[in-house]
């Protein structure tokens, strides 16, 4: 009997994780349809907007750009060690553009703004949540969603492609100083082949998956934090499962996003 | 009035409460006392529908809390103040800004106005002078004033206060007391006082009632209440460790 027990306990394991999966994909759900709701009910309070804007944005700068710059300076010296073996070096500046702008500069942007701002959403609404700062909110009859979730989930969305964007050509620069300085090949070669080789769509989709970055980590990241209880520790604890789940479905969707996109 | 009927909640099993029936007459201060952890705060909690019970009900002026769609409720939330009992300031805001919040976020009034209703309430609750200051730069009596003066602001008709005395040195509890009645004497809101401070209870009560195992065990005025004739009653207003509570 207690072997079945055994054999049957990685099933039930198995079984317990899709139940949680399932359960929690769809709270996540019902929250976003919740929160879509109470846009609906009011308008978006600009200041608010601004204020996370400018905290997801302006103030992630260094971190994103250092991010596109060491990332872009270490492709174009590993391009070159592959490139000068078929002698196709030339090929360096559309190999980093490429990287950069459909793969790297979105996804490196997502991950750093989850550790950056996706943590400190979900740690800031989840010591309001234990400090019952959101239920006097919600007696104060302010919807909590529209006052915190709305405006970070809208700012991420914004920022995230504008940061990307930055990332790339951050890195595409970086790649560039490299190229030129440290390998001291050709600068005309690095951009006229950018040129040739990358296309406005590749910059296009590169935006649309960032979009979609923006949301997950700010709706996983918000979510984590409502849901938080347990005093410190437990605002700990949830903020590390919003980077960790953030960081997982933003890798996740990049798959889906690349195999449908490209 | 509010009247909670057959009120019942557990918690991962544990009846927290269980068919409670309490009613608050209006314009009145009840003062409801009960041990830490007897379900006070989740009594309060159901009053103005932040939490939602097994079984029974809640009804406000006759309408009963958890039928009503959410744009109902927060109408009917405009009318209550509550005052936590950590005060739940928000954090990121000063003092000012936290008073300040239910006016901004439901009354079309100036800057100006917004300005002279904050210093008034500040003023009312002894607080002039300290609006630049961070919640986390004041002291514990101070944030539960600042809660007290933001529940007032919008002139409530109701006042809920969860343990305002609870964690203060007796001076302060008494400045606290004091400011209770004195508003209520000026605002004429209903009050509900969570309490297990008897003679701040007594002080500020004009009805007491006790919460134990889940229920309204004792409930009257506050002269009655002293000379209640139920063990568990004399037991908790005399502070004993010998009784019917068991510990
Ligand atoms: N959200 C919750 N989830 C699970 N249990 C809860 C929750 N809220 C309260 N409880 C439980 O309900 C019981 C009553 O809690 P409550 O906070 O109402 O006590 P209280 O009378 O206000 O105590 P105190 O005077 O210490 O504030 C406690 O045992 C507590 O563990
Ligand atoms: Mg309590």
């Amino acid at each position: 009997m207690n072997i079945i027990i055994k054999l049957l306990s990685p099933f039930e394991k198995i079984g317990n994780f899709v139940i949680y999966t399932v359960n929690e994909l769809g709270s996540i759900v019902i929250y976003m349809w919740d929160m879509m709701l109470s846009i609906a009910a009011y308008f978006v309070n600009l200041e608010n907007l601004i204020d996370q804007m400018i905290f997801i944005g302006m103030d992630s700068f260094y971190v994103v750009g250092l991010t596109g710059l060491f990332t872009g300076m270490v492709l174009s010296l590993q391009a070159y060690y592959a490139a000068k073996i078929v002698g196709v070096t030339y090929m360096i500046g559309p190999t980093v553009a490429l990287s950069m702008l459909r793969e790297l500069g979105p996804v490196l942007t997502a991950l750093m703004i989850t550790a950056r701002c996706g943590s400190s959403m979900a740690s800031e609404i989840g010591t309001m949540k234990v400090t019952e700062q959101i239920d006097a909110l919600e007696v104060m009859a302010v919807d909590p969603y529209y006052f915190l979730s709305v405006p970070r989930v809208l700012a991420a969305m914004i920022m995230l492609p504008l940061m990307a964007v930055l990332c790339s050509l951050i890195g595409i620069i970086g790649g560039y100083i490299v190229y030129v300085y440290f390998l001291g090949l050709n600068h005309v070669t690095y951009i006229d082949k950018i040129y040739q080789y990358v296309k406005l769509s590749d910059i296009y989709n590169g935006l649309l998956k960032a979009v979609f970055f923006g949301a997950i980590l700010s709706i996983i990241s918000t979510y984590k934090g409502f849901q938080t209880s347990g005093g410190a520790k437990g605002v700990g604890k949830f903020t590390t499962q919003a980077v960790v789940l953030s960081s997982v479905y933003i890798l996740f969707a990049d798959y889906l996003l690349t195999s449908i996109l490209f | 009035m509010i009247i909670l009927d057959k009120l019942s909640k557990s918690f991962n099993g544990i009846k927290v409460l269980d068919d409670l029936n309490i009613k608050f007459e209006d314009k009145k201060i009840t003062v409801v006392i009960g041990r830490s952890g007897g379900g006070k705060s989740v009594m309060l909690k159901h009053i103005i529908g932040l939490m939602q019970p097994d079984s029974g009900r809640v009804l406000i002026n006759g309408l009963d809390i958890n039928l009503l769609k959410k744009k109902e409720l927060n109408e009917l939330r405009k009318k209550f103040g509550m005052v936590f009992q950590d005060g739940a300031l928000l954090d990121s805001l000063n003092v000012f800004e936290n008073v300040a919040f239910p006016l901004r976020r439901h009354m079309k009034i100036s800057e100006n106005e917004i300005k002279k209703k904050v210093f008034s309430v500040l003023e009312d609750v002894g607080l002039e002078g300290h609006d630049k200051k961070m919640p986390s730069e004041i002291s514990g009596g101070m944030r539960k004033r600042v809660g007290v003066a933001r529940a007032l602001i919008l002139n409530p008709e109701i006042m809920l206060f969860d343990e305002p005395t609870t964690g203060l040195d007796p001076i302060m509890s008494d400045v606290i007391n004091n400011l209770i009645i004195s508003m209520h004497d000026k605002f004429n809101f209903t009050g509900i006082i969570i309490s297990h401070d008897i003679a701040g209870a007594y002080k500020t009560g004009d009805i007491i009632a006790m919460l134990y195992d889940g229920k309204i065990i004792e409930y009257g005025p506050s002269e009655d209440f002293k000379n209640s004739v139920n063990p568990v009653v004399k037991q908790f207003v005399s502070g004993s460790m010998t009784g019917p509570i068991s510990i």
